[in-house]
């Protein structure tokens, strides 16, 4: 969210705190003067003492891992000895020189399939919940539960869905579709699996920020619209869609980013094998199975760095662009 | 800058306790085993795996029995249900326990930076079994208390119904044994766990086997191609490739379930798995709840025999350690030594006892009865192969190639089993020429 919404009112006001005062004090300060630029100053501290906490947090959990982590990418450490040596660039040369490393990254693209399907599924159940369905708010309750489930449940109900006879298969044969699929041990069936599974899982999330989304366009517009004569679809077309193209293109973003870092479920469910490996799997197994911490955190931010590149090139292909609905 | 921070906290930390404690822990100090029972004192943290032992008082118990012979020393216990990964992570700080299991993931060499030396590996071999798995620089810095045989545990009235009496002598016939029961009987001949993978990595525990070599291991850094034909990993990768190729496993190895194959086994869906004798005892209980004769649960050894003998390699469980910067290294070996020699838990549990000289449980009668010999793994060069292995990032030791060797074999990834042993072989050579060079 918080690429959308640009914090430019917390932005103005520090500014202006940041500003001295706009008259010069006159000689001889009063008393009462004084009072109030102590009041002044302490105010100007107060955003800064609310701010504390998240960005002591921030600092803690996020930049000073990442710092150290950019760090162990040049050394060799095991991740267990108290000594490690610096080696340069060697874990760069390493990755470089290994492009069998990098195919791990084709089983992204089924992830980048599914996020798609996800998205238009998500965008759909936000549309018609957003008109009055009846009991939409049950619906709705219903399509973001999977989201608030725990991965290693999801991975371990879902191990249950896939197997052999199991509960699919089951479902399926109801529908008229014979026979046994092995979902997870058959090659190309594998990553599909998994990554309908991350459709289930993620759909309520991008459902809700649609659904908040939609709700933030003035209702007269549908009215209006109505008066002249369109139809649902013409609603969506020409209301929804240019109403929430931020949101829609932040999910865009997320999805690509999110696809090329897949890692719970695959990992919980298959543990990366059977040509489901990702990179991140890739990674912890470099670190932690191989004790290459060194050459793990180096491909860390590696695909970091490939992240933040794919996000800059999406954003200058699709530019934000501020909506202005009434 | 941050790591220095810790360090600072937990040695402010260690400071403050270490006012209660009494002789101060410096490295190298030998945690001897006391001589006056009555003398020793203090409280020590013991960490274990057994959460299932803490939770049913089990360990409280034991607790309580070596309290009588050590009336000063208390003994507290921490579970830890992800032993291995939480332990990991402690032992970045100085409090990790003042007895503990050496976790499977650290590397030998690293020993001395984390465990009190225990004592001479000369003087202590001779009481204890293992000794070698955890010596550096001649001193042990751990103890087994109990070893574990591998074999397969198999169930006895499936395999007689397909009409199989006697233990099958070669790889071949193992496999000829599986086809007859596939077709005389309805259950699965072989199930691999490839989704749970540790039972995959169980086969690299049958090295020495074929050849009945406890050097087997060993020797492995120092060979280029350890899977050429011959060598023990050869005769084992290709028993495994074998019995999937023929489809005589589970239909879909990539859903396959632990717990749910104890049960499968004791009632008989399930004929044979491979698997260390700790798993004798699971599996009888699994097939008496499931209301069936536990006795119909054996074990049998690799089928390879060298001069008309089977063999079965020895391996330690997990070794208790002192931590080398606890300050109460007497009342922690006291209880070490006390555990293994005194408490009886081997035996209580069907275990082979760590202690020289002790009687093989029920559990590996079958052993007894028909001279399998049980043979020791060598360990005089386990560092130099665990380095050739993380280097060539094979992991004889972990599921993965494993897992793909299961892959190819059923036909879910490319390749056939030579030419994946050719890569296997491949990649071993060229860590070994990096790490030489």
């Amino acid at each position: 969210m918080t690429a959308v919404q640009k914090t430019r009112p917390g932005a103005d006001t520090a500014g202006r705190r940041g500003a001295p005062p706009p008259e010069p004090a006159p000689a001889g300060p009063s008393p009462g003067r004084q009072h109030g630029r102590r009041r002044r100053r302490t105010a100007a501290v107060t955003p800064w003492l609310f701010l504390a906490a998240p960005l002591a947090l921030l600092l803690m959990f996020t930049y000073l891992p990442v710092a150290d982590m950019i760090g162990y990418g040049f050394t060799d450490w095991d991740g267990t000895s108290p000594d490690r040596s610096y080696v340069g660039a060697d874990n760069y040369t390493d990755l470089a020189t290994r492009p069998q490393l990098f195919e791990v990254f084709l089983v992204s693209g089924f992830y980048l399939a599914a996020s798609f399907v996800q998205i238009a599924v998500a965008l759909y159940f936000a549309t018609v919940l957003s008109f009055g369905t009846r009991l939409r708010n049950l619906f709705k309750g219903l399509l973001f539960f999977p989201y608030l489930v725990n991965g290693v449940a999801v991975g371990f109900v879902f191990l249950y869905f896939f197997q052999p006879d199991g509960t699919l298969d089951t479902l399926l044969r109801l529908v008229g579709v014979e026979g046994e699929h092995l979902w997870l041990g058959d090659p190309d069936l594998a990553n599909p699996s998994l990554a309908g599974v991350s459709v289930w899982r993620f759909t309520g999330l991008n459902m809700v920020l649609f659904l908040g989304a939609i709700q933030s366009i003035p209702p007269h517009l549908y009215e209006a619209a109505q008066l002249d004569g369109a139809n649902r679809w013409q609603q969506f077309r020409h209301i929804i869609a240019p109403g929430i193209k931020p949101v829609i293109s932040l999910s865009f973003i997320l999805a690509v980013s999110g696809s090329l870092a897949v890692f719970e479920i695959p990992y919980i469910m298959t543990g990366g094998a059977n040509g489901t490996e990702t990179f991140v799997i890739q990674t912890v197994k470099l670190a932690f199975q191989f004790d290459k911490v060194g050459l793990a955190s180096a491909s860390a931010v590696v695909l970091l760095v490939l992240i933040l590149l794919i996000t800059w090139i999406q954003r200058r292909l699709v530019p934000e662009e501020r909506v202005e609905l009434t | 800058m941050r790591r220095k921070s810790t360090a600072l906290v937990v040695a402010t930390m260690v400071a403050a306790t270490a006012c209660s404690g009494g002789s101060g822990g410096g490295s190298g100090e030998i945690a001897a085993p006391p001589s006056d029972p009555a003398k020793v004192s203090g409280e020590i943290t013991v960490l274990t795996n057994r959460s299932d032992q803490l939770a049913d008082g089990t360990l409280k118990k034991y607790a309580e029995e070596f309290g009588k012979v050590y009336p000063g020393v208390k003994v507290k216990f921490e579970g830890l249900t992800d032993y291995e990964g939480e332990t990991k992570i402690r032992m970045n700080t100085e409090n990790y326990g003042d007895v503990l299991l050496i976790p499977n993931s650290l590397s030998r060499k690293q020993y001395p930076t984390f465990f009190a030396p225990l004592g001479k590996a000369g003087d202590l071999s001779a009481k204890f079994d293992y000794t070698d798995h955890a010596t550096v620089d001649g001193q042990v810095y751990g103890l087994a208390n109990i070893g574990v045989a591998n074999g397969f545990v198999y169930n006895k009235a499936v395999w007689a119904k397909a009409g199989i009496t006697d233990w099958p002598a070669t790889p071949a016939q193992f496999v000829a044994d599986l086809e007859k029961i596939r077709a005389k009987t309805a259950a699965v001949p072989y199930y691999t766990n490839y989704k749970d993978g540790w039972p995959l990595t169980n086969w690299t525990n049958a090295i020495g086997s074929p050849t009945c070599d406890p050097g087997s291991y060993d020797s492995l850094a120092r060979t280029a191609e350890p899977w050429s034909r011959g060598s023990d990993l050869h005769t084992i990768d290709k028993l495994l490739y074998t019995v999937v190729d023929e489809k005589l496993t589970e239909s879909d190895p990539t859903t396959t379930n632990w717990e749910d194959s104890k049960a499968q086994m004791g009632t008989g869906k399930i004929a044979s798995m491979w698997l260390g004798s700790w798993a004798i005892g699971q599996i009888r209980a699994a097939a008496e709840a499931a209301g069936k004769d536990p006795d119909d649960i054996g074990f049998m050894p690799f089928p390879a025999r060298k001069h008309g003998k089977f063999c079965s390699v020895l391996r330690p469980d997990y070794q208790y350690a002192v931590n080398v910067h606890s300050d109460k290294k007497t009342a922690a070996r006291a209880w070490i030594d006390w555990y293994i020699t005194k408490s009886g838990q081997a035996a209580a549990e069907g275990s082979i006892s760590s202690v020289k000289g002790a009687p093989l449980p029920d559990t590996l009668k079958p052993f007894s009865d028909n001279d399998v010999t049980l043979i020791p793994q060598h360990q005089k060069n386990v560092t130099e192969v665990n380095a050739v292995d993380k280097a060539s990032e094979i992991g004889i030791t972990v599921q993965d190639y494993r897992q793909k060797l299961v892959d190819v074999a059923r036909g879910a990834a490319d390749g056939d089993m030579d030419s994946y042993f050719d890569e296997l072989n491949g990649k071993w050579s060229e860590a070994q020429q990096t790490l030489g060079g």
